[in-house]
């Protein structure tokens, strides 16, 4: 310890002090400073730069599953539109399938039934003429009874045998 | 970059080695055939005299063959001294101790690396310990490490003056030599401040810490050059050093830091009472623990060297020799890592230190 005393050199603890306090002093300023602040700027744009490059790969991969995602939806979007479509029509077909036998059917079944209403008619119509010429053979008969008795029965039975109903 | 540095090392050691063999060759010639004791002081003192600082730049000392006079060459440098007025003169008066400076109307002698005041004949008085008795005039003298502070001060503002400009000029990217210092500036930041600070606080402390480092590792690693600098290996300088990181440490403590000390949450009231004390001594402590650790190890680490260096002229034999030459060598490259491990260490310690400081805790959890 006392060799150590005896080493102490006060003026070059003073240069020392002073040298040093100065270079702290001048390089703090000039130096350290702007090494640090540079080093970290530096380092806070590396970080940027990651960070917006990743942001970018993560907005990119987004907009791929986006696509990917609308062109599905598309997809799916045309395809339930031709199966609609395709239900519609067979609907439609069907529907006029339908109606058109209906149609036929009620068709069919009015003119059925209207020559039934005509071959009505034509049998009334027919009753009605055998009924006249029934009657004109009836007055002739009577007519010819009233002259001969035999012959007016002779002729009432040809008649009746001549005049068959069709 | 490591092997590059080793091959410098190689080289290095090989020029000390060779300008350490001229000296001692000359010298041991001198004293040759007398006891292998001369020789070992003589080298004693010459790693003591290496491990202080000196007045003058000496780059090497031998004895001429002819006039049988010490020749030292090296730079002289000014020597500034505060008796009764400012004395500024050139160390070459001192001549290395050898005869008395004489400026104005007072006489300087340098003896064992201090300058005393002596009278004109140069004479110093002792008293029973053999210590002068002389007066020690104040001494502001720019000294062999005074020059190489000043020599690393201007080395970081150049390097790390051109790593921030380039940062300006070449869009955030470091250019240059400053850019094999940048990774050391971010392992600073990231692996010694905020783990030891945290992420609130370790900002204000960048600074000192990024000095700090540099300067302790260039100082430790100029000392490993054959120019003969010890200036982390100084007292004075360690205790600068210690002494800034005990005021930053104290003057920025938050108030749970004072708390630990005088009043410790937590224990019984008793504890306290004795844990204060001791708390308190270890304020002073764990800066005089960074003082002694860098003093200790580069000092022991320039001795080592220089013995292992030295043994080459006591073997003077090739097997001897180029053996110690080979540990000197394996010492110098685990000088180069104890160089840059110590100013890891302070520069550590120091955040672990001003953590405390700066820290605020969480009170729930005592």
């Amino acid at each position: 310890m006392e060799k150590l005393i005896g080493e102490f050199s006060f003026g070059l603890f003073f240069w020392q002090l002073f040298i040093f306090v100065g270079l702290l002093i001048f390089l703090a300023k000039f130096a350290w400073k702007p090494i640090l602040n540079a080093v970290d700027e530096r380092e806070n744009s590396i970080k940027d730069a990651l960070k917006a490059a990743e942001d970018a790969r993560n907005e990119m991969a987004q907009l791929q599953s986006d696509n990917d995602r609308i062109l599905k939806e598309a997809r799916a979007e045309r395809e339930a539109l031709l199966k609609e479509a395709k239900a519609t029509s067979n609907n439609l077909i069907a529907e006029a399938k339908a109606q058109a036998q209906e149609q036929a059917e009620k068709i069919l079944a009015q003119a059925q039934e209207e020559i039934a209403a005509e071959k009505r008619n034509a049998i009334g119509d027919l009753k009605k003429q055998i009924a006249g010429i029934s009657i004109d053979i009836a007055e002739t008969l009577l007519q010819e009874e009233l002259k001969d008795q035999d012959k007016q029965l002779e002729m009432i039975a040809k008649r009746v045998e001549s005049a068959e109903i069709q | 970059m490591f092997t590059l540095r080793s091959s410098k090392q190689l080289i290095l050691t090989l020029l000390c080695a060779t300008l350490s063999f001229q000296s001692f060759a000359k010298e041991t010639k001198d004293a040759h055939d007398s006891d292998g004791a001369d020789l070992k002081s003589e080298i004693k003192a010459y790693i003591q005299h290496h491990l202080q600082d000196s007045y003058d730049f000496n780059l090497l000392s031998y004895t001429d063959e002819t006039t049988h006079k010490k020749v030292h060459v090296g730079l002289p440098l000014p020597v500034i001294l505060w008796d009764n007025g400012l004395q500024v003169f050139s160390s070459s008066k001192l001549h290395h101790g050898e005869s008395v400076a004489h400026v104005g109307d007072n006489y300087y002698k340098l003896y064992h690396g201090k300058i005393y005041k002596t009278n004109a004949a140069g004479e110093i008085s002792y008293d029973d310990h053999h210590h002068p008795t002389n007066v020690k005039p104040l001494d502001f003298s720019i000294t062999k490490s005074v020059v190489s502070i000043l020599f690393t001060a201007l080395l970081m503002i150049l390097l790390f003056q051109s790593l921030a400009r380039s940062y300006a000029k070449n869009g955030l990217i470091a250019q240059g030599i400053g850019r094999f210092f940048e990774p050391i500036v971010i392992y600073i930041r990231d692996e010694i401040a905020i783990p030891n600070i945290g992420e609130k606080h370790y900002r204000k402390y960048m600074s000192f810490l990024l000095t700090l480092f540099f300067f302790v590792w260039f100082l430790n690693i100029l000392g490993l050059t054959p120019l003969g600098i010890n200036v982390t290996g100084n007292i004075a300088v360690t205790f600068c050093l210690a002494t800034l990181t005990f005021l930053i440490t104290n003057l920025t403590a938050k108030k749970d830091y004072w708390m630990h000390i005088f009043w410790m949450p937590g224990v019984p009231k008793l504890m306290r009472v004795v844990l204060a004390p001791i708390e308190l001594l270890g304020v002073f402590i764990k800066p005089f623990s960074l003082m002694i650790r860098l003093y200790a190890n580069i000092s022991a680490g320039h001795i080592v060297l220089m013995s292992l260096i030295s043994l080459i002229f006591i073997f003077k034999n090739w097997l001897g020799s180029s053996l110690s030459f080979m540990l000197a060598f394996a010492i110098s490259m685990i000088e180069i890592l104890v160089a840059l491990l110590q100013a890891y260490i302070f520069t550590m310690l120091s955040a672990l230190y001003f953590g405390m400081a700066a820290e605020e805790h969480d009170h729930e959890h005592h």
